[in-house]
């Protein structure tokens, strides 16, 4: 490895702030946002990119990148997403979103957007949890999970079992590439970055609509400390939400 | 004399889950926000661990809960949801919808601030905003307030001189996660004054009826109508229901407006919501120094208690309207409404409006005081957004 690219990876990507986040200590959102600035950085094309910030945990997305930004209503970031992108096709749009802005509140969106092709890349992170607002189930919820609103654990009777976005998206024409990657390792840190860097790709080069889900820690609400709580994605998510590529029309 | 309960020091929207699933509702649909959040939070706690027989359902949305409320309720069941803000919004195409099928849902408003710009803290923009579509509205002062209420709420709602839905506010932050020492409604007496909920109309394939069917000209305003009508009534059912409760509860929690030493003051103040507890102590410090001050506080906003409201405030010299809401293009909410009701009372007396809270921005006594001070030295403002930061505008704005 070059010495200019290790100091790269060790120090802080530009496009992240310096400021101090909100999240918690062992939270996803954090390496998702730096590895987003990381590939704007590196690809110089920070001038190019117009992102769009959840309601949820990552709601202040853009106090934290250094980058073109905005708001959407909960749910509806893909669609607004979707209007930046007819609006200013030469952009690089991407959807920043949780499980319950875009698994619960924002299916219809998101069905929708990648029924019709929209090209823009969504960054899916799936932490099985309302963050936000205080850790209550989301569809995404792993069967048995104790929440704040089911607290003797997810019941599949009642509630039903959990939302696989990739394979739903899977179930149609348009979406060019989908794929579940894991904030974990420095190894899945890595296949994640490569992730988003692909789904970036099939924007620019195939003006294809591609997601890629994001399995990621939310120690807080899962009640683990942050160190157990990659195990818990293995143990637990992985099985429900297994990583790897569900779609790639490129192949 | 009503048996006395006990009081508890609970937080405001734990009390009111707590009151809710004492009113039974039959289904419960929710979708997180703050800062309503641990009233439908509380209420999964309590369906779980098998106090309150009901169907706690975790929608998707605001939306999926309005609606499934609607269809529980159309099927003769005790619905209830609780929301704020985006949610609120979210529900609108629904309210309409229940109000308009005449079904007795009842749900809690924890007022917040609506985006953009995106503020969790309250206002009353989010209630105001739906203020047009059926749905009665109750303004609670505190979290005992907001407890009462809600067994009013259904008691009124289900009344079949009324069937609409009614939306309990109750400020979020401000009462919602206050704690308060709060009596909850006895179960035995709550049983015995809501009774078992029993539909005038239902879905029934025994006796089949359509809901919401399709209209043509000739008869569409004619339910409106019925609308307009059953929620102008309720007026006289709320306050009828509020004396019941009072008598069974001891406690004067309902009612269409209080009237705090404003029977001879000569500036009244008109507000709603929490910011009524600042200023009865800014009121009573005035009222020390001998100034004839009141506060004529709304408690019900929907139906608007125009009768009620002119007669409380038709001796004074002066009114002026205290809103955390507004219509932008136009001025306030509730100001013109009073406006309206002293026009056709054929009375001149001066109002002002001043709008203040927006996006949870405190107003502390003394900025009350400086409201009272103005108008008492003869100013008189439309609609002002009091202590507008001028400083931070940018320069386009002159
Ligand atoms: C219409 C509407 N309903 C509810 C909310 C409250 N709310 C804010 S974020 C959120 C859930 C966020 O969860 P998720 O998308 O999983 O993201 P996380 O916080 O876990 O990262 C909810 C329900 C809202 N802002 N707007």
């Amino acid at each position: 490895m070059k010495p200019a690219e290790a100091k790269l990876k060790a120090g802080r990507p530009r496009l992240l702030l310096p400021d101090r986040t909100h999240y918690c200590a062992g939270c996803g959102h954090g390496v998702v946002h730096r590895i987003i600035a990381e590939v704007l950085q590196e690809w110089g094309i920070r001038g190019q990119a117009i992102g769009m910030a959840p309601v949820g945990c990552a709601v202040l997305m853009y106090q934290y990148l250094d980058i073109d930004a905005c708001e959407s209503p909960h749910g509806r970031t893909p669609e607004v997403a979707a209007g930046i992108k007819r609006a200013r096709p030469d952009k690089l749009v991407f959807s920043y979103q949780g499980d319950g802005d875009l698994a619960a509140i924002g299916t219809n969106e998101i069905i929708h957007v990648a029924n019709r092709g929209e090209p823009i890349s969504v960054i899916f992170v799936n932490n099985a949890v309302y963050g936000m607002t205080g850790g209550q189930m989301a569809p995404t919820t792993v069967p048995g999970q104790k929440t704040t609103t089911t607290p003797k654990g997810r019941s599949v009777t009642a509630e039903g079992y959990p939302v696989r976005v990739c394979e739903l998206l899977a179930a149609l024409e348009k979406p060019a590439y989908l794929e579940r990657c894991v904030i974990g390792s420095a190894k899945e840190i890595q296949r994640t970055k490569n992730a988003i860097k692909k789904s970036f790709r099939v924007q620019r080069d195939l003006g294809a609509f591609s997601l890629v889900e994001i399995l990621s820690p939310c120690p807080t609400y899962w009640r683990v400390p942050p160190a157990k709580s990659v195990k818990y994605i293995e143990t637990w998510m992985e099985q429900i939400f297994p990583p790897g590529v569900v779609k790639d029309v490129t192949k | 004399m009503a048996p006395q309960g006990r009081q508890e020091i609970l937080e405001g929207a734990m009390a009111v889950a707590h009151a809710v699933a004492r009113c039974r509702p039959e289904v419960i649909a929710a979708y997180p926000i703050t800062p309503q959040t641990h009233i439908s939070e509380e209420l999964s706690t309590i369906v779980a661990d098998g106090e309150l027989q009901a169907e706690f359902v975790k929608v998707e949305s605001e939306f999926g809960a309005a609606s499934v409320c609607l269809g529980a309720s159309a099927a003769g069941a005790r619905a209830y949801t609780a929301t704020s803000s985006q949610g609120l919004m979210l529900m609108a195409e629904v309210l309409w919808n229940i109000a308009g099928m005449r079904l007795p849902v009842v749900l809690a408003c924890a007022n917040r601030s609506v985006s953009a710009p995106l503020s969790i803290w309250c206002d009353h923009q989010d209630a105001d905003s739906i203020r047009d579509c059926g749905v009665i509205q109750l303004h609670a002062e505190d979290a005992q307030e907001a407890v009462d209420q809600h067994v009013i709420a259904f008691k009124a709602a289900e009344d079949r001189r009324v069937l609409l839905p009614v939306m309990v506010n109750l400020d979020g932050f401000l009462l919602t996660h206050v704690f308060e020492p709060v009596e909850l409604p006895d179960q035995a007496l709550c049983d015995a004054f809501l009774g078992k909920y029993e539909a005038l109309y239902k879905l029934d394939p025994g006796d089949p009826m359509s809901f919401g069917c399709f209209t043509e000209p000739d008869k569409c305003m004619e339910g409106r109508w019925m609308i307009h009508d059953a929620c102008l009534r309720s007026a006289a059912v709320i306050e009828e229901v509020s004396a019941a409760f009072a008598r069974t509860f001891g406690r004067n929690s309902g009612g269409l407006l209080e009237e705090y030493k404003s029977a001879d003051a000569d500036t009244v103040l008109v507000a709603k919501g929490s910011i009524c507890g600042t200023i009865k102590d800014v009121v009573d410090e005035l009222r020390d120094k001998g100034r004839r001050v009141g506060l004529v506080r709304i408690k019900t906003f929907r139906p608007f208690p125009r009768d009620r409201i002119v007669a409380a405030v038709r001796g004074a010299k002066r009114i002026t309207v205290v809103e955390k809401g507004g219509s932008f293009g136009s001025g306030g909410v509730v100001t013109p409404e009073l406006k309206d009701a002293l026009y056709d009372a054929g009375l001149r007396i001066p109002v002002s409006g001043f709008c203040v809270q927006l996006g949870g921005r405190e107003v502390a006594p003394d900025g009350i005081q400086e409201i009272i001070d103005r108008v008492e030295k003869g100013e008189q403002v439309h609609y002002e957004y009091f202590r507008l930061k001028k400083a931070i505008l940018p320069d386009l704005v002159p």
